[in-house]
């Protein structure tokens, strides 16, 4: 679906892995997290709350909040904001976020 | 002539005068400003709300309270015209208090309330463990709560939505995008002029917020109505944890968190400010901690459609019968007889008994 610009020999920023829903994903480092999972195929990110209709990240630039996603136990997280780091731990999300009692 | 009422004002108030107007059968225009208005209606926190409201008015008391009741039925009239959803749920409406001096002044208002009422009001005073059986997630800071078992809340927004689309469904003509620069009585008629254009209309009803302080002289009435900012946090969709409202913390039929609880006086401004924001985002968590873990969206400010004592404005002009104002600082909870027991009268019947006295000569000096 998506495809890397080809860099000249050099220039590759090297390889991250990640981890979405348990499964290893290979990113670049500089990548920002919606971008890896755009190219991973990661397709549709989440369903909506409201509706449960399939979403894709669409914005890219921190405004849609159609990028959602937990990262490292952060649930709601915009993934278009996010650079990724090698050992990552993305979990999709099903519907609205969870709150859990502090105390 | 265009119609045979013509209802200047497309908030909350406006919408809900027509709808009634066109499910009794009157041929109905309904006249919006538009977006340079300053749209309550798209502002407020969406309370049905009884507790606390016509402290030393029992008339509006008691006022509410039948808009409370009367809010199911009309609720589920408008969902089965126009398949919207309110989200009401009128479960009960807790006050959360913070100190025990807090509860008990609060407690004490209510009964001096109920009392004026003859003893018909509906509330409890809940102790901390109370409030926690409610709603299991409040702070330890909670001293306690009033417990208002009219109390509710709805998507003031989808409110908004479906009344103009019932309206519409009904036959109503909406005229969108104009402000009302004159409005002119002759022939039995009102002639009223917008730059766009030119609508005459048997009946005029002014219901246009805080337009109305201009509208009014128009047709030899009086609305002197002011602004009051109140500011309001929206939070990202969460799952419900939240069943009851409070006036400070709800939680949308759709997952958000809506908190506020602000009332200043900033002149015209619609604006936020950090300091307002802050002060409402630590008292809501103080009486539910969990909220710090969620992240707030959107802010923004609304202005409220004050009188001088707060109260509703409900008159006909007596120099141009015909000529109404209504005006009041709960929309969304007055919707429901806005739309009914209010439009029997603007179409002839007996002014409701509980509203008579609701007329701005009370802020003339000389009427007292």
């Amino acid at each position: 679906m998506f495809k890397r610009i080809d860099l000249p020999p050099g220039e590759t920023p090297p390889a991250v892995e990640i981890s979405v829903d348990g499964r290893r994903v290979e990113a670049r480092a500089g990548d920002t997290l919606a971008t890896a999972l755009l190219c991973a195929g990661v397709v549709p990110l989440r369903h909506t709350p409201v509706s449960g209709r399939p979403r894709s990240p669409l914005c890219l630039m921190g405004v849609c909040f159609d990028c959602l996603v937990e990262v490292d136990g952060m649930q709601n997280v915009q993934s278009c904001l996010v650079e990724v780091r090698d050992g990552m731990q993305v979990k999709l999300q099903l519907g609205a976020r969870h709150v859990e009692a502090t105390s | 002539m265009n119609a045979d009422y013509l209802v200047i004002g497309g908030g909350v108030v406006g919408t809900a005068i027509a709808y009634g107007l066109a499910l009794a059968g009157e041929r109905v225009a309904l006249l919006d400003e538009g977006d340079q208005a300053f749209r309550a209606a798209r502002g407020n926190f969406g309370l049905v709300w009884v507790q606390g409201k016509g402290a030393g008015t029992p008339s509006y008391a008691r006022w509410t309270m039948a808009a409370a009741q009367q809010w199911p039925q009309f609720s589920r009239e408008l969902t089965a015209l126009t398949g919207v959803d309110l989200e009401l749920s009128q479960i009960g409406g807790l006050h959360m208090c913070l100190s025990d001096h807090e509860l008990a002044e609060r407690a004490a208002m209510l009964e001096s309330l109920r009392q004026s009422l003859g003893g018909d009001y509906p509330f409890e005073v809940l102790d901390h463990n109370q409030v926690r059986e409610l709603s299991p997630l409040i702070g330890p800071e909670v001293a306690g709560a009033t417990f208002g078992t009219l109390d509710g809340h709805v998507s003031p927004l989808r409110l908004l939505r479906a009344l103009l689309q019932g309206f519409e469904q009904l036959g109503g003509i909406l005229h969108a995008g104009g402000k009302v620069e004159r409005i002119e009585h002759r022939d039995g008629a009102f002639h009223v002029s917008t730059p766009h254009q030119r609508l005459i209309a048997g009946r005029v009803i002014l219901a246009a917020g805080l337009g109305n302080r201009e509208l009014a002289p128009m047709v030899g009435l009086s609305a002197p109505v002011t602004p009051n900012r109140g500011q309001i946090l929206v939070s990202e969709r969460v799952q419900p944890f939240l069943r009851h409202p409070s006036l400070y913390v709800r939680q949308t039929g759709e997952g958000s968190l809506t908190l506020g609880d602000s009332k200043e006086d900033a002149g015209y401004d619609d604006g936020t400010t950090l300091e307002q924001l802050s002060r409402i985002a630590q008292r809501a968590m103080r009486c539910f901690p969990l909220l710090a873990q969620i992240n707030i969206v959107r802010t923004w400010g609304s202005l409220r459609v004050m009188s001088p004592d707060g109260l509703p404005i409900y008159e006909q002009s007596r120099t141009q019968p015909g000529a109404f104002v209504v005006t009041c600082h709960s929309g969304i909870t007055l919707a429901s007889l806005h739309a009914g027991a209010l439009v029997q009268w603007l179409r002839g019947g007996d002014k409701p008994t509980d509203i008579a006295g609701f007329t701005a000569e009370r802020f003339h000096v000389q009427a007292h």
